[in-house]
């Protein structure tokens, strides 16, 4: 089954479609009404794109639409999916995975709000890492939550990987920089950090995440290799200050999204990519070991509009 | 943002509020750019939508010449209308049978583990035995989670391993005999997260409803949640009707737009708001609070409902008056000042003043030389107050040393006092803005 059919399979659920409701509409003229305008902010709206995000989009297919003039539905949303993906930031030069070559090891940091996904992200790519060859290390770093640090142990069994783990409410830094040293030791390919999740706003919690990056800094001067920020696919505008927050504390290479797998779109990170320029890496769609996939522009912006 | 949003309100209603009569259009205007607002702060399309025309509805069948400023009416009726949505009244957890079970239902990640173990530690502190009741069996180390919160609470926590059991339904169902057994009053299930769309684990869900009773279902939400959350609100609320709502992770800047769409979706009060990872960190929900956290205009809100309280429009009216013939003294203008340090901020205040514009955004209000001003002016005898000419170089030695500044802060005081005073002659013809730049709140 191909990415895009496991996205729809269980994106479409209940969408309205959409489609069908604006193919009537159109019949009636050449130039796009309000009502159709209104459906099409509607789409972009409702998928979590953001008022500005939208009326940007939303003018370049009025633009688009005086000069190419199309008489079918299909076209002008053709027209949608290219306006969206236009804004999306292209994976520039090689992926996360073939950065990987050669370089040992390659460290990536997981941050990111409360819940997000993190440490269940770390778990699905040390199964991913694993199955490419990668001798992968996992380190705890959230001392902080309740059993924060057995549930990575436990997804550590599942791909049956090394981890470094150390009591609740363990300096998270310190932790970091014995993983390395472990990693160094140990030749592992891979090193996976979890982190506490982290409110921006909180500004100790945001030095805390700072400090954990200069330890890093200090073991492998140019790790990490990655930071990738786990943004909840649920979440609506506040994901724009959370990646914004992030970018300031550590320098945020990519992003993961979370939870596709229900009826939410993800549409804020246009909105992010317009303002940071950071890629998407992967999605998650569902909470087993595989569950995990690459990011595609195009089955991205189909799915909102689907 | 919450900053940034704050003050394109404010413009909104300084706009609004700068004239004198309120129309269709202005109106119209204002709630557009509210509309904008509350999409920013993540209501759902729809419900946006609705809430809009219901508010437009009420403002234009609003008589607009006896209220006191177009501003401050519209912002009533948009807060007041925000308010009555959220619920009025705040809404308590229900208790019946023993033990009394409170199940704990939402997404994944939402907060579910936390709240029952802030939940458990709240309702002690109101005189219950609680228990804990770990469901969660999908979850890596979900019962541990719940295990150890249990354990720093010091609250009897059932789990899986209690249980003997990989069954939620089950593990539910026997948590109430054991919760008896030790002679707990209140049962806490806390369930794994799940899809709304995932029908398996939703029927679940109804079967440990239908062995155990609860008297009370809170879903839980993630207080940053977007546009989904009336999707998900919806499903949860058609598969087991819930009774409340908690919006967790309000401490960071989310501005909770899920809060009025789930509301308007579900109808269902919300309970309670998770501020923090602590397990105190929980608090009744308050629907003034959070109309004010979705429209981005706290301040502003209550302010308005200070000066209501604090301003005299009557006084207001008359020094309008005064202005215009040119009758402002520097008593007058104390007076002033001492009711605008009733209210706090200068520049939100000054908007609210009739007859004076709202156009202040880009003057540079330091609420610092006010209160210099103010000492300034209270140093004077009462007759250098009525007359200002005999304020000689003596006399503003005297007056800056009484006030702890400078004879050049007097003298500028004076002076702006003097340039205001001149401009005032001319005021009929003139427009708030000039007529703000005239005020002597600039930098010093
Ligand atoms: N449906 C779904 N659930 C997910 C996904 N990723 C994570 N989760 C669930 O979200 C919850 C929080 O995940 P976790 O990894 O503990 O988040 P963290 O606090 O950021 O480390 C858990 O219940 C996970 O199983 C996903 O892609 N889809
Ligand atoms: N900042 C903050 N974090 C919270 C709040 N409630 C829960 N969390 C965090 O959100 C994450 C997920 O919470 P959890 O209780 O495990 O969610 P569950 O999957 O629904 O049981 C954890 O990191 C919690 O510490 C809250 O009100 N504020
Ligand atoms: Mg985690
Ligand atoms: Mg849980």
């Amino acid at each position: 089954m191909s990415i895009l059919d496991k996205l729809k399979q269980r994106l479409v659920k209940t969408r309205e479609n959409i489609f069908g409701r604006i193919a009537g509409i159109l019949q009636s003229g050449a130039k796009i009404d309000e009502t159709t305008l209104e459906k099409i902010e509607e789409i972009l709206i409702t998928a979590d794109l953001g008022v500005s995000t939208t009326q940007k989009i939303v003018q370049s297919l009025q633009q688009r639409f005086k000069k190419e003039k199309p008489e079918k539905p299909e076209l002008l949303f053709h027209m949608l999916e290219e306006e969206m993906e236009k804004l999306i930031v292209p994976i520039e030069g090689v992926h996360v995975e073939k950065k990987m070559d050669g370089v040992t090891p390659f460290v990536i940091l997981i941050v990111g709000v409360n819940g997000t996904g993190k440490t269940t992200t770390i778990g699905k790519l040390a199964h991913r890492y694993t199955q490419q060859g990668k001798k992968i290390l996992l380190a705890a770093g959230d001392t902080f939550r309740a059993a924060a640090g057995g549930q990575l142990e436990i997804w550590a069994q599942r791909s049956s990987v090394e981890i470094v783990r150390q009591k609740e409410g363990a300096d998270p830094a310190a932790l970091v920089f014995d993983a390395l040293a472990s990693a160094k030791a140990k030749q592992s390919d891979v090193v996976l950090i979890d982190t506490a999740g982290r409110l921006h706003t909180k500004v100790n919690l945001m030095e805390e995440l700072k400090k954990i990056y200069r330890v890093i800094q200090k073991q492998i001067p140019e790790a990490p290799h990655e930071t990738l920020l786990v943004l909840d696919g649920t979440t609506g505008q506040n994901a724009i200050q959370q990646a914004k927050q992030f970018s300031q504390a550590v320098k945020i290479t990519g992003l993961v999204l979370t939870k596709l797998d229900g009826t939410a779109k993800g549409g804020v990170v246009l909105a992010i990519q317009q303002e940071l320029k950071i890629p998407v890496y992967y999605i998650g769609i569902g909470e087993g070991i595989d569950d995990l996939e690459e990011f595609h522009a195009h089955d991205f912006v189909q799915a909102i509009v689907e | 943002m919450f900053t940034e949003l704050s003050s394109k309100l404010e413009n909104v209603f300084r706009k609004l509020g700068g004239r004198s009569t309120i129309n269709e259009k202005n109106i119209q205007d204002a709630l557009r750019d509210v509309r904008v607002a509350l999409l920013e702060a993540d209501v759902h399309y729809k419900v946006v939508k609705e809430f809009i025309d219901k508010a437009t509805t009420l403002a234009l069948g609003q008589e607009v010449l006896h209220s006191v400023s177009p501003a401050q009416q519209l912002i009533k009726i948009i807060h007041d209308e925000l308010v009555a949505t959220l619920g009025g009244e705040n809404a308590p957890i229900q208790f019946s049978g023993l033990p009394s079970v409170v199940m704990i239902v939402g997404l994944q990640g939402s907060g579910k583990t936390t709240l029952s173990g802030k939940l458990a530690n709240y309702l002690r502190k109101k005189g219950r035995d609680p228990m804990l009741v770990a469901a969660d069996v999908y979850r890596p180390a979900a019962a541990d989670q719940l295990r150890v919160l249990g354990q720093s609470l010091d609250i009897l926590t059932y789990t899986p391993q209690e249980a003997g059991s990989n069954d939620p339904v089950k593990i539910c169902r026997d948590a109430i005999d054991y919760a008896r057994q030790h002679s707990k009053d209140t049962v806490i299930l806390d369930t794994a997260g799940r899809l709304h769309i995932d029908d398996a684990l939703m029927q679940e869900l109804e079967h440990i409803k239908a062995q155990t009773s609860p008297a009370e279902i809170l879903f839980v939400a993630d207080g940053m949640t977007g546009q989904d959350a009336v999707n998900t609100a919806k499903e949860f609320a058609t598969r087991i009707n819930f009774d409340g709502v908690v919006l967790t992770k309000l401490d960071g800047d989310a501005r909770g737009g899920a809060a009025l769409s789930i509301r308007s979706i579900t109808g269902k009060p919300i309970k309670f708001i998770g501020t923090g990872e602590k397990m105190e960190a929980i608090e009744e929900f308050h629907p003034e609070r959070m109309a004010s956290r979705i429209l981005g205009m706290g301040d502003i809100v209550s302010l308005v409902e200070k000066a209501q309280e604090t301003i005299d429009l009557e006084k207001a009216k008359e020094l309008e008056e005064k202005f215009r013939k040119n009758e402002f003294t520097l008593e007058d203008f104390a007076d002033q000042l001492k009711q605008i340090k009733k209210l706090g901020s200068l520049e939100s205040i000054l908007g609210m003043i009739p007859g004076i514009g709202n156009k202040i955004k880009n003057l540079n209000i330091d609420d610092k030389v006010m209160i210099h001003m103010a000492a300034i002016i209270s140093s004077m005898t009462k007759s250098e107050r009525a007359k200002p000419q005999i304020l000689d170089g003596k006399r503003r030695l005297r007056i800056a040393r009484g006030s702890g500044t400078s004879v050049q802060e007097v003298n500028r005081l004076l002076k702006q006092f003097d340039d205001m005073k001149k401009m005032m002659k001319k005021m009929g013809k003139m427009n708030p803005n000039d007529l703000m730049k005239m005020m002597p709140f600039g930098k010093m």
